[in-house]
């Protein structure tokens, strides 16, 4: 087996479950090159690990910006909202009042229609 | 902007609890109250997720809008800064994706930058320091996507399923992902490949 191969393989070895198979483990074992990736790899890990930790601060008036912005921004969100729902009823009430409309108008059509035979006869 | 080794939250979850129920009821002040707590932790998360302070602070902004809007759905069956960083790394992701359709940050420009964030100060001259600098920069010039999934697995510990749920994607392309990400890191920290050189 080729370094090339086995060091494709080795950022898949770092998790849990990553044991090698004996091909890839016999290699490690011989190979100094290999070796030392897998220990870099391993220290890289560790360092992730440790990023958890290591908080970044952010810069003095940021939090108070991200509340005054997070009450400003749901302010606004819900007046949309409101906005947004009563477009809504409008549009219901003018449906609403059309299709009445349609309805009348097409009952009485239908009324002089049926009436004008008796008259004619 | 510099980095220490404790955020400045200092109350534990059972404070936590109260604050949440009286917030879930509206309560802006006990909200506030958890956002002060959590605050150093998920601006932290968001830089490393995003690469850059400035999207950060948006990333950070629209976390705690979702997360005020979702609070009735939050059920206290995890912590409440785990649930909290559910929602950062899921509104990073968006905004990362978002941003990349809309403009490109120039490369040399986000080295710059988390170069100068991470300067070393001098008790940061110890080798595992300097390397953890050369690695905080490393990571942030990765491509996002994969960025993403080596910030949550590695530096946040979250199990493959729940990276290939919060980033939508299987979780076979999660550890694909994990993988590419650990091969660049690892190159961009140790640039000394030989070239095609192989060994049996």
């Amino acid at each position: 087996m080729k370094c090339d191969e086995v060091q494709a393989l080795l950022p898949a070895l770092l998790d849990a479950g990553g044991t090698p198979s004996v091909e890839v483990r016999v290699h490690i074992e011989t190979c100094l090159r290999c070796q030392a990736d897998l220990v870099r790899y391993r220290r890289m890990l560790r360092e992730l690990r440790e990023l958890r930790t290591r908080y970044l601060e952010p810069s003095p008036d940021a939090l108070s910006r991200t509340l005054v912005n997070l009450w400003e921004a749901g302010e606004q969100r819900a007046i949309r909202s409101m906005l947004t729902g009563r477009r809504l009823a409008y549009l219901a009430a003018v449906g609403g009042l059309l299709v009445i409309a349609a309805t009348t108008v097409t009952v009485l059509a239908l009324r002089s229609r049926r009436r004008a035979p008796i008259a004619g006869g | 902007m510099t980095e220490s080794d404790a955020p400045g939250s200092g109350n534990g979850p059972e404070g936590d609890h109260a604050l949440i129920s009286a917030a879930r009821d509206g309560d802006r002040m006990a909200f506030e109250e958890l956002v002060r707590r959590t605050y150093t932790e998920t601006y932290t998360l968001a830089v490393r997720l995003t690469g850059n302070r400035e999207d950060a602070h948006d990333v950070v902004q629209e976390a705690y809008l979702r997360a005020w809007r979702g609070l009735k759905s939050f059920r206290g069956d995890a912590h409440f800064s785990t649930w909290l960083y559910r929602i950062t790394a899921n509104t990073a992701y968006s905004h990362v994706n978002k941003r990349r359709r809309h403009r490109s940050v120039p490369l040399g420009e986000l080295r710059t930058e988390i170069a100068d964030e991470h300067a070393p100060s001098p008790e940061e001259k110890a080798e595992t320091a300097a390397l953890q600098s050369r690695l905080a920069m490393a990571v942030a010039q990765l491509p996002s996507k994969l960025r993403a999934v080596v910030v949550l697995k590695d530096v946040y510990g979250l199990a493959h399923e729940e990276i290939a749920d919060q980033l939508d994607i299987s979780e076979a392309a999660a550890k694909v992902r994990l993988h590419r990400a650990r091969k660049q890191l690892r190159d961009l920290l140790y640039d000394d490949r030989p070239s095609k050189e192989s060994t049996e």
